[in-house]
């Protein structure tokens, strides 16, 4: 369970439509495009199956690394004074079902399919099970939530008819950019006989992405243009005082 | 309308950063100060990343001061030598104050540093400065004072290595403006601001310097601190938006023709006074947020991929 990673999922479910294509879904769009303008995106995921049952929908951000920091009272100063660090947690998440999960799904399935917030593998590093290692999962799994990166609450996967579903994925405007992977499984007699997965990319694209890659490949010379652009800005800004 | 920040990686309404522009170079043109001091934390109060608005904000302050220099050089009020002084002590201090910046950043404890610094120094300088006006208000109605001695001798004035600098019209030690210029570059790495706040008064009660050359000649070092920072700052810690800095310096640009009208309508005692009680109000802000119960005692920091 432990070594069961999302790349895992990946090469399972590779697997899984030559187990006669019970399962077929896709995305209205493959690629997050994060333009000047962009304020958040919605993306419909859509589908059918072949025969009857439920179907789940997993959106998993990339993994990162993650530190959470607590603040105490120290001399009348709200200071930092206790961090921990979290490996590969998925910097987005959102789960959708049919029926709630625990009428689709027995916890054991729930927990290998990593269905639903409380299921993700958030490990403390360095840190035993202990009440305060489960305020900082707690508070972070709360942060992403405020910040929309984690659902609230299960999304709904509706279903049009007996074997047409689909379901809307909202991605807010602070999306974090990278490969996402969507699954969708086929929930029957509370396991999962099918799955799919489909990545899908959140990039930047057009001159903030230029701006950003450039930043981050040549930060001395993005540094020194910035620098000049400011300077002849302000050789600029001064030309009108000239006449006063 | 919203413009997403490639490095802030933020979607901020562009009038709200226009406006903030707008009124920090209003600022500028009302009492020739940068504006650092208010900016930075603006930029945090609006969503911007506090590492990304510190170092932004310098980026900013490169174009702004640029301007204000070129326009004290055509007045005839910039010392040259001075600036070249100052800027020897500011550019080693900031090369340690960046230094500092990186390693607070991974200790977790620049937001807090950041803050602190600027309730101190906010706090001090802008009761110093209320004080100071308050006194020249009440001396106007006693006409017939005495005037003061342009500066006291004290022990500063015992350090070796004594230099002309004419357009000062003094005779002191290098040594006084590189220290300072130094302090001050420190802090404008860690709090991403110019520092004329600090360097104006020093250069006036400390160095002893006629104030008419005391603004254009601040500025002309806080151009190079102030590039050396976002040079550094966009190479140690990436974290310049060289967009914001740009949306910044547009709205700067309007607000500083409308401040410098105001400016000249208004006495230079009136001034300080106003600008004190502006400096008051950020600090007892900043002190606030300090002491306050934080609605939420956790925060995330995710690791860049």
């Amino acid at each position: 369970m432990q070594a069961f990673s999302t790349d895992g999922t990946f090469f399972l479910f590779c697997a899984g439509p030559a187990r006669g294509e019970a399962l077929v879904a896709d995305l209205t769009n493959h690629l997050i495009a994060i333009t000047t303008g962009f304020t958040g995106a919605s993306v419909v995921l859509f589908g059918a199956i072949d025969g009857p049952g439920d179907v789940a929908v997993v959106v998993r951000g990339p993994d990162r690394d993650v530190t959470v920091r607590r603040k105490t009272r120290v001399a009348g100063i709200w200071v930092n004074s206790e961090e921990v660090n979290f490996g590969n947690v998925p910097s987005f998440y959102f789960v959708a079902a049919s029926r709630p999960l625990e009428e689709i799904v027995s916890p054991a399935i729930a927990a290998f399919y990593r269905l639903g917030v409380t299921n993700l593998e958030m490990k403390p590093e360095g840190m035993s099970p202990s009440r305060l290692a489960d305020e900082f999962v707690t508070a972070l799994v709360r942060t992403q939530q405020n910040a929309r990166l984690f659902p609230n609450s299960l999304g709904k996967v509706n279903f049009i008819g007996e074997r047409l579903f689909r379901t809307t994925i909202e991605f807010p405007a602070n999306v974090p950019t990278g490969t996402y992977l969507v699954q969708v499984f086929l929930v029957r007699d509370r396991d999962v006989v099918s799955g799919q997965t489909t990545p899908l990319v959140v990039s930047k694209v057009g001159i903030d992405a230029d701006v950003f890659g450039f930043a981050g490949r040549q930060p001395g010379l993005y540094g020194a243009i910035a620098v000049l652009t400011a300077m002849v800005a302000g050789w600029l800004a001064s030309l009108p005082f000239r006449s006063a | 309308m919203d413009i997403y920040l490639p490095i802030a990686e933020v979607s901020v309404d562009v009038f709200v950063l226009l406006a903030l522009g707008g009124a920090v170079g209003f600022l500028t043109g009302v009492f020739g100060v940068g504006g650092g001091f208010l900016l930075t934390p603006l930029l945090i109060f609006i969503g911007v990343p506090p590492t990304v608005a510190v170092a932004s904000s310098a980026n900013q302050l490169v174009g702004a001061s640029v301007s204000g220099v070129l326009v004290h050089w055509r007045r005839g009020n910039v010392d040259f030598k001075m600036g070249y002084v100052l800027l020897a002590g500011g550019l080693a201090g900031s090369v340690l104050g960046v230094w500092i910046f990186t390693l607070l950043k991974r200790l977790g404890q620049i937001e807090l540093t950041i803050s602190v610094c600027y309730v101190v120094l906010l706090g001090t300088l802008g009761a110093l400065m209320m004080v100071e006006s308050i006194h020249a208000q009440l001396r106007l109605h006693r006409p017939g004072m005495r005037r003061h001695k342009l500066h006291q001798h004290n022990w500063m004035h015992g350090l070796p290595l004594k230099a002309r600098f004419r357009r000062s019209k003094l005779y002191i030690s290098t040594l006084l403006p590189i220290g300072l210029g130094f302090v001050v570059g420190v802090f404008s790495a860690i709090l991403g601001i110019g520092g004329g706040f600090i360097m104006v008064p020093a250069m006036i009660y400390m160095l002893g310097m006629p104030t008419s050359i005391v603004p254009g000649t601040s500025l002309l070092q806080i151009i190079f601190v102030a590039a050396n920072v976002t040079l550094l700052q966009a190479y140690t810690n990436r974290t310049v938006d060289a967009v914001l800095a740009l949306v910044l310096l547009v709205g700067g640009v309007i607000g500083a023709r409308i401040g410098s009208r105001f400016g000249a309508r208004l006495r230079g005692d009136q001034l300080r006074l106003l600008l004190a009680l502006l400096v008051l109000a950020v600090a007892a802000k900043l002190a606030f947020d300090l002491t306050a119960r934080p609605s939420d005692p956790y925060s995330i920091v995710w690791e860049k991929p």
